[in-house]
């Protein structure tokens, strides 16, 4: 019990963090452009608000007097009393790094601590500032003594901020059904929030009508009240008017409706339970179907219904969605047999299986689609190293993200951290030219980081894109021979050069050029890359910038695959990899320099045997009936093989550490009928054997 | 069975309000995630105890505090504020609305389980 509460205070908090973290990025830019948001702000409050609550329940008192801390500071921001500036958001952010480190810290043992005097005493000197306690700022407002008490103090700071900028102070009544006043305040505090801010929303009393919700909402706003009213058109609205300062009437309550609007009624008239109203409400049932409506149209906020699931047990849910489409395959195949005996009821079995199928997709998809986080999470993460590093350096640079919004497996955004990491901080650290030469070149003074995802078929890239000084290939050629990985006479391509980039051996080697630290790891990188089955890609231009593209499945768990035989034995090929297949026909495969290829469509074409990769015994060439080309990336391959036996779904499982040195598998997957087979690992087998046929003369 | 509503918008918090209650007595628990979801439990049925967190979005505790008093039909319902020791001036509000009680987080499990059962009693 205690252990599964702690769990879910981990899980909590990492999510907290990592949303925070998420808003302070964006909190930061809207400074930069001089926008203000409030709701912004005070969520931010909120959340590292509700990071001590729960720390503090937990015992964790150093997470929860940080926390205090922060959010004193926000407190502060918050009420106007300290302003935002750039030390005060690099604050913010060490703060919460620092709450981070802690949390990670009590995940591995939950004794764990640390010493934070040097978080709190950074926020104790930028809070020194004087500490007001104003009088009832509010006496002169026309405003009703009920409103102001259910005021928080931030809420009455936020209506002090509005008088004091000028803006008029409305007061909406309004009443909603029961049945759906929560899509419906929703959507008209967005309309309210397209043109000013809601300070407070009260559910009210004053309605005799059991099947109705009155509400009370406060909101500030530039716009004259007419304009208010014509923009939120909602039925029975009423608007009063609290403080107008483009209006010598302030002090009289008038309340006013939309000319010819014959739909507005008080909400204080008598409403029928379910008649008189124009809207498309117009009986609970309507009501409800209007108010699903309008959460489609992403008007309007609902409930938070999340459930916080382990991905272990989603992982366990795909594996049975993927053993039920074994068991399917299995009925599907005594089907046939069935048929082939000519047995009436194989019809309809067939129809019944086809149904079944329909529905295992969309289970399929719908369990995967839980899976899927959008890249956004890891881009922020990075927008956070970015910042740390330029600052160390003493380089300026911009991040610029696109395609946030771009879906992958939580598990592959998880394992994708680290690369990426590793690719951003080689791109700011060697990429990024320092300020001066930057100018010189004729160049803008910051450096400029894109991070670009984008889906592309089954595949995700996310490319890195710097705008340094690009990587020169003559330099990698120089290093390559020096190194013994080029022979000297050798005429490698540029890609072949970039590709030396990857190389373990290539790393080690640090002075001779200024280059040289962008091989630091990067083979790592391309390791931990290949594991996700994916491919790491780089192209560049000397001062102009460097491209690292990553193409990446969108998910490992459950694939497509298309099994073939080769000397007897059954291989998986993953679908998606598969580009074609073609029958051999005598003399279409050349052999140059001792290598298979083939030409296909003017293009030469590397081939690969599966029976000599894994030194299968027994036949010879001629078996081979069957080229599948694969591809990945830009890369294409052929794999030769004895038979195509058809098209399945499989699961892949790791072979574990013990076979993890085994090239050119990446997992086994269970046939489901009690037949266990190798799934290739199509974008490793591509980049050994394009390497084997290249330059580097394994 | 007593019914009782838990406003919190800490999924966490509110499991932990739920362990300790359920320790104490066959309740029936019920929990709103914020202001909405409580005034849709409300109408409900008869909620006999309301603990509720004061920051939440959209409909903040002390407002669904003022609509629970001020409701004929849910006025004398007991109403406990649990909320991190915040604003002096929140609390004040807080119990100057009509809230019965106000625990501060962290709360002590025996405190919140005293403070029920006597509410209930």
């Amino acid at each position: 019990m205690v252990n599964q509460a702690i769990d879910d205070f981990l899980a909590e908090s990492e999510e907290l963090l990592e949303k925070l973290n998420q808003d302070l990025a964006e909190l930061g830019e809207d400074s930069a452009t001089g926008r203000d948001n409030p709701d912004l702000l005070n969520g931010i409050f909120r959340d590292a608000h509700s990071i001590k609550g729960l720390a503090g329940m937990f015992g964790f008192d150093d997470v929860a007097e940080l926390a205090h801390h922060l959010e004193n500071l926000l407190d502060n921001l918050r009420m106007g009393k300290v302003s935002l500036s750039e030390t005060l958001l690099d604050c913010l952010f060490d703060t919460l790094e620092g709450i981070s480190a802690l949390i990670r810290g009590k995940a591995e043992d939950s004794e764990f601590t640390q010493d934070i005097t040097a978080y709190l005493t950074r926020i104790e000197h930028l809070l020194s500032g004087p500490d007001e306690d104003p009088a009832d700022p509010f006496a002169e407002l026309n405003l009703d003594s009920a409103l102001l008490d259910v005021l928080t103090e931030y809420e009455e700071h936020r209506l002090q901020e509005t008088l004091k900028q000028g803006k008029s102070l409305y007061l909406i009544k309004v009443a909603f059904l029961l049945m759906s006043f929560d899509t419906e305040l929703a959507a008209l505090t967005d309309k309210i929030k397209e043109s000013g801010e809601v300070i407070s929303t009260l559910p009210g009393v004053e309605n005799d009508n059991p099947e109705m919700l009155a509400f009370r909402v406060l909101c500030g706003t530039d716009v004259g009240v007419e304009e208010l009213q014509q923009q939120l058109d909602f039925a029975g609205l009423e608007i009063e008017i609290v403080a107008d300062p483009t209006s010598a009437e302030t002090s009289a309550p008038a309340a006013t409706e939309l000319p010819g609007a014959a739909t507005v009624l008080r909400s204080t008239d008598k409403i029928p339970a379910s008649s008189s109203r124009s809207t498309p409400a117009e009986s609970p049932a309507e009501a409800e179907v209007a108010a699903v409506k309008n959460k489609d149209s992403g008007s309007a906020r609902s409930f938070t219904s999340t459930v916080r699931v382990d991905i272990s047990k989603l992982d366990y849910l795909m594996t049975i969605v993927g053993e039920l489409a074994l068991a399917k395959g299995s009925i599907a195949q005594l089907c046939v047999e069935m048929q082939a005996d000519g047995l009436p009821v194989a019809r309809d079995l067939e129809k019944a299986i086809h149904a079944l199928e329909r529905r295992l997709n969309e289970l399929q998809s719908g369990v995967m689609d839980v899976r899927m986080v959008p890249v956004r999470q890891l881009f922020d993460k990075m927008n956070r190293i970015i910042r740390r590093m330029a600052q160390e350096l003493g380089k300026k640079v911009k991040l610029n993200i696109q395609g946030g919004d771009t879906e992958l497996d939580k598990l592959i955004v998880e394992e994708l951290a680290d690369p990426l990491m590793h690719i951003i901080r080689n791109s700011l650290d060697h990429g990024i030219e320092p300020a001066e030469r930057r100018l010189a070149l004729g160049k803008p003074e910051s450096g400029t980081i894109s991070l670009v995802a984008a889906q592309k078929g089954n595949h995700v890239v996310i490319e890195v894109h710097d705008d340094g000084r690009g990587i020169d290939p003559e330099i990698l050629r120089v290093k390559g021979i020096e190194t013994g990985l080029l022979s000297a006479d050798a005429d490698p391509t540029r890609q072949e050069l970039y590709n030396l980039l990857f190389q373990p051996g290539f790393s080690t080697c640090e002075e001779v050029s200024e280059y040289s630290g962008r091989g630091v790891g990067m083979d790592v990188v391309k390791s931990n890359i290949s594991a996700l089955s994916g491919m790491i890609d780089l192209t560049s231009e000397v001062d102009k910038g460097t491209v690292m593209s990553l193409t990446l499945p969108i998910t490992l768990a459950i694939i497509k695959a298309l099994v073939v035989r080769v000397k007897g034995k059954d291989y998986a090929i993953p679908l998606n990899a598969v580009l074609e297949t073609l029958m051999l026909e005598p003399g279409m495969i050349q052999t140059i320099e001792g290598r298979e290829v083939m030409e296909l469509r003017h293009q030469t074409l590397a081939l690969l045997r599966i029976d000599e990769l894994f030194k299968l015994a027994g036949g010879t060439v001629d078996d081979s009936e069957f080229v599948v080309v694969v591809g990945f990336a830009d890369k294409r391959m052929g794999i030769i093989v004895d038979e195509l036996r058809g098209q399945q779904d499989v699961v892949i499982k790791s072979l574990g550490k013990a076979l993890s040195f085994v090239k050119g598998i990446a997992g086994a997957a269970d046939l489901g009928n009690q037949k266990t087979i190798l799934v290739l690992d199509v974008s490793g087998l591509i980049g050994e054997t394009l390497q084997r046929e290249g330059v580097f003369g394994v | 069975m007593k019914k009782i509503l838990i406003a919190d918008d800490s999924p966490t918090m509110r499991s932990l309000i739920v362990s300790t209650l359920d320790a104490l007595d066959d309740f029936e628990l019920v929990e709103a995630a914020n202001g909405f979801e409580a005034l849709r439990i409300l109408p409900r049925g008869k909620v006999d105890l309301v603990l509720t967190d004061i920051n939440m979005p959209d409909i903040n505790g002390l407002e669904l505090v003022s609509f629970v008093r001020n409701n004929p039909l849910y006025k004398d319902t007991p109403l406990v504020i649990i909320s991190t020791e915040g604003s002096r001036r929140d609390r004040e509000k807080g119990l100057a609305l009509g809230a019965d009680a106000y625990l501060v987080k962290p709360f002590n499990p025996e405190d919140l389980q005293q403070l029920v059962a006597r509410l209930l009693s």
